[in-house]
């Protein structure tokens, strides 16, 4: 008999652990729209303030995301009618010019307006980056400057290419995601734009981009099931898939290949070639 | 609920077992009269038993060499074939068959060992200190132990079995000068009617060996200790439980043929189990253990010198299981029936330091946290018939693999982006077994099939550095069950004072599993030459045939010879690796008045059959000589026994198809035992 009870206190015992279990995912939540983002500056106006967030803590060289709010003093909210454009412009000591960027769209959330911008170049003491934001504001045009310091990555990592492709054109290709790489299959995201002129800076559609990870500290080990970076007009954006067999330091080669099948930029990695002209680096 | 996954199994195996207690333990108030087994029964003896327990007494006479390293024993069975990466922790291989495709058991106990590289087949993980014998049982006569396609091994415990022996306790030595190694140990045993124990320890201690012509093996030194405690009583009459603990501890141990050793290999191995004679009246030797295994496997560069980049790569293995068994005679049948399973967490990981002290350390999971279920159920019935007898056996078992640790599983499915997380099947065995006796001539035949699951590796290894081929291997999650269908025959004329045996087998193995190079991937270890993938054969073919003799040529004189032939080939007629070429084996051994000399020769011929693309070059033939001498002397009550001996007196240097990359073997040896035992 004394079997007997260990027996049901065993299966009350267990009974227990499944019924602890349950999870309350049903509890409700405010959400926060700017939720994880950091407020890297805000231009205070007299009757509203322009907020500008971003995930990192301050801009980088490279593919940066940024979010802005506008903030109607008179009642205390965010405003979501504002249609809000913006240009960045590179002030040198002889010259100007603009960098890749995207709209300013507010489809995720009616207050945040979401876009990006790929800064070329880091700002420095004499040289430096202004975005220029213009929106509406209960039916007034506003403009607001603001100068901005861009910085190179802390990591040093390459993961912006500023080039010249064999058809003689300036492109910018940046990394833009897995933000946080991990050993699996990643999704790969990357965003190519070519310079027309200073100022103008339009998506390159259609093209592709091969991938080819290796790890130069292992003898350049490299991994199965990578998929090139092919456009996808829904996002603007190139998505491909990267393949990390374990973490460390990776080398992602690739090769700018236009419509035609003409390799733009970039060279096999083989025996004899370690690695392509054309690169991103990660560490993880 | 992540957390509670581990329990589950294991509290479920538990619960099985006290639901079985407590069924079987409320029958056990009747007596019935056990039937007597028939005195005209014959067991089959196509099972090999070696003798191993060192402590016994009168068994020294039958061992040549008593303090020898339990794989040394091994090594003299008939059947079983030793793999070697350096001088410790050999890998048994049976039928040409190694690890994944046998059954290895210690006292019944499901082990495995924590290392992605196989430097600890569970046979490192006991000494001869705390074993009686090696059971081996070729093919599907081993699946008594587990699920097996080549055969079972299970070694036994040494224990006093409730024997009215008192106090005993011996003490014994070794040293042997190739190596300089040291043993000693110990052991202290109390038994009487109703309680008993037994204690032992023993430490080895080696430097590295010198090959034939004095040419020194560097990293082949090793140490290692082991402890270990019986202990029985018994609750009534027909009634006993008993509880083993084993604590197993190598240091320092080289492996020459890798390109990095051992610092720690450690193992836990505890049970208990519940005795009892007689079960609802009709079935006997009523037995049933619970047990719990912990194996950690560090594997450490440091020590050698230009490693292109240093690496940490420790591995764990936690088993827990029980069986339950009895035996049942009714009429003519003898059955005995067996159910049993085991729950086994297998987790590695590899650490690799960059050159460049500013990257990041390179990670990766190259076991992910497999979880392995098994539960199984063995019977088996023999069978006396005139002049002959017939043993039917089966084992039917549910397995299952999951992968618990997502960043392993993320790892596989950059290789597999559809494989699932939980792998599941159901394993089969069948096996008859017919023994015939005709005057002097026995002759015994049988046929059966058998499955098993894929190993951890198999199915799930990530990137693990094979040092024989060459290759780093990739496990497949989709492997197919392989399966094999075996028939053997084995002919004896026996007479008194002369025996000799011609015996064969062929296996022809369905989805053998091994790896296959896919060209497209890209080596991870620096200085590989490819990677292979774990693949499913269409089918392999293994033959192994043999012939034996055994002459007394006086009662103190006795002959033994041994030779056999092994072929293996796969479905497109090329060699499989690891395939013995022609072996020998020849002794001549004495014994009179507590003296014993042997003299015995040992070799192989040249192997013809092999195959570069796994990596094997052919291996020369050589034979190698070895005698030793032993004497017991009476000291008032007490035991003295002395044996001493060379192996390979011309100091041969030969490397076998076992041996990777061909690290010869060891050259000539002296070796020394004193045992003293006190009765």
């Amino acid at each position: 008999m004394k079997t007997l009870k260990y027996i049901f206190a065993l299966l009350f015992l267990s009974a227990t652990f499944v019924s602890c279990s349950g999870d309350d995912e049903n509890t409700p939540v405010a959400v926060n729209p700017v939720e994880g983002l950091n407020m890297i500056y805000e231009i205070p106006a007299t009757d509203h303030t322009v907020q500008i967030y971003s995930e990192k803590q301050n801009l980088e060289v490279g593919y940066n995301e940024i979010s802005i709010r506008i903030k109607d003093m008179a009642n205390d909210k965010y405003v979501s009618n504002a249609a809000p454009t913006w240009m960045p412009m590179m002030h040198m000591e002889t010259m100007e010019h603009s960098a890749p960027h995207s709209m300013l769209t507010n489809s995720e959330e009616s207050t945040v307006y979401k876009g990006h911008i790929v800064f070329q170049m880091a700002s420095n003491d004499t040289e430096y980056w202004e975005v220029v934001f213009n929106y509406s504001l209960n039916g007034q045009q506003k403009e607001e400057a603001l100068r901005v310091s861009v910085s190179q990555p802390a990591d040093g990592l390459k993961k912006t290419q500023v080039f010249m492709g064999s058809d003689d054109t300036r492109y910018i290709l940046a990394y833009v995601n897995p933000k946080d790489p991990k050993v699996a299959v990643n999704d790969l995201q990357a965003v190519l734009y070519k310079m027309e002129s200073m100022m103008s800076f339009p998506i390159v559609e259609n093209y592709r981009i091969t991938v080819d990870p290796r790890m130069p500290g292992m003898g350049n080990h490299s991994s199965p099931n990578n998929v090139d970076l092919t456009y996808t007009s829904a996002t603007k954006m190139y998505d491909g898939k990267l393949s990390l067999t374990m973490t460390g330091y990776w080398k992602i080669n690739l090769k700018l290949i236009n419509t035609n099948g003409e390799i733009l930029k970039g060279e096999d990695v083989n025996e004899g070639n370690p690695e392509s002209s054309l690169y991103f680096e990660l560490e993880f | 609920m992540k957390a509670f996954i581990p329990v589950f199994p294991v509290k479920g195996m538990l619960m099985g077992w006290l639901w079985c207690a407590l069924i079987c333990g409320s029958f056990t108030t009747q007596v019935y009269a056990q039937e007597t087994p028939a005195d005209s029964l014959k067991l089959i003896q196509l099972n090999e038993v070696v003798v191993i327990s060192a402590g016994r007494q009168l068994d020294h006479q039958k061992q040549r060499k008593p303090l020898s390293t339990l794989d040394e024993f091994l090594e003299s069975s008939r059947s079983i074939k030793m793999v070697k990466r350096g001088a410790y922790a050999w890998e048994p291989t049976m039928n040409d068959m190694a690890s994944e495709r046998l059954a290895i058991t210690i006292d019944g106990m499901q082990i495995f060992g924590a290392c992605t590289d196989k430097m600890d087949p569970i046979t490192s993980y006991v000494d001869v200190s705390n074993l009686s014998e090696a059971e081996i049982a070729s093919g599907q006569q081993g699946t008594a132990f587990g699920n097996t396609i080549g055969g079972g091994i299970n070694l036994k415990l040494d224990k006093s079995n409730f024997k009215s022996t008192g106090w005993s306790g011996s003490l014994e030595s070794a040293f042997e000068t190739n190596n300089a190694m040291r043993v000693f140990g110990g052991e202290l045993n109390y038994s009487e009617e109703k309680f008993y124990f037994n204690l032992d320890g023993i430490f080895r201690k080696a430097d590295n060996y010198k090959a034939g012509g004095d040419e020194e093996v560097k990293f082949s030194q090793f140490e290692k200790y082991n402890f270990s405690i019986n202990s029985g009583y018994k609750l009534a009459e027909d009634k006993s439980i008993a509880a083993t603990l084993i604590y197993d501890e190598a240091n320092d141990v080289g492996y020459p043929a890798l390109t990095m050793d051992v610092s720690l290999a450690r193992a836990v191995i505890a049970s208990v189990s519940f005795n009892q004679d007689t079960l609802f009246g009709n079935f006997s030797n009523w037995e049933s253990k619970m047990y719990y295994n912990t194996i950690k496997h560090v594997m450490d560069d440091t020590q050698r010198p230009d490693v292109p980049i240093h690496m940490d790569m420790p591995g764990w293995s936690e088993t827990a299981g029980f069986y339950t068994q009895a035996k049942l005679n009714k009429e003519k049948h003898h059955f005995f029936f067996k159910w049993d399973g085991f729950y086994n967490k297998s987790y590695a990981e590899m650490t690799m330091y960059p050159t460049n002290s500013n990257e990041p350390l390179m990670f990766m999971l190259t076991w992910p946290d497999v979880r392995t279920k098994n539960v199984g159920f063995y019977a088996e019935d023999h069978i006396p018939l005139k002049n002959a007898s017939l043993k039917l056996s089966t084992r039917l078992a549910y397995h299952s693999n999951m992968v618990a640790d997502d960043f392993g599983l993320n790892s596989l499915k950059i290789f597999y982006p559809e494989m699932d997380r939980t792998n599941t099947r159901f394993l089969k065995s069948f096996s008859a077994q017919y023994h015939k006796m005709l005057s002097d001539f026995h002759i015994n035949g049988g046929l059966s099939y058998g499955e098993r699951a894929p190993s951890v590796s198999e199915g799930y290894g990530f990137y693990l550095f094979n040092s024989f081929d060459n290759h780093d291997y990739i496990g497949d999650p989709g492997l197919n069950t392989e399966g094999s269908a075996d028939a053997n025959l084995s002919v004896t004329y026996k007479k008194p004072i002369f025996e000799i045996t011609a015996g064969a087998n062929y296996f022809h193995v369905f989805n053998y599993i091994i790896g296959k190079v896919d060209s497209s991937l890209s080596t991870m270890t620096i200085g590989a030459e490819g990677v292979k993938i774990y693949t499913n054969l269409d089918y392999a073919q293994l033959f192994n045939a043999s012939l034996s003799g055994r002459y007394s040529i006086s009662n103190a004189f006795k002959l033994t010879g041994r030779v056999s032939y092994h072929r293996g080939v796969d479905d497109e007629g090329e060699n499989l690796p690891l395939i013995s070429p022609i072996s020998y084996r020849s002794a001549i051994d004495f014994y009179k008045n507590q003296f014993s000399a042997s003299l015995s020769v040992d070799g192989a011929g040249e192997q013809t059959n092999y195959n570069p693309t796994y990596g094997e070059t052919k291996s020369a033939a050589y034979a190698t000589l070895s005698a030793s001498f032993g004497k017991r002397f009476f000291l008032n009550d007490n035991d003295l026994f002395l044996k001493a001996g060379i192996e390979n007196i011309f100091d041969t240097n030969y490397s076998t198809y076992t041996d990777w990359n061909n690290i010869p073997r060891m050259g000539r040896n002296f070796y020394l035992t004193i045992s003293y035992s006190i009765n």
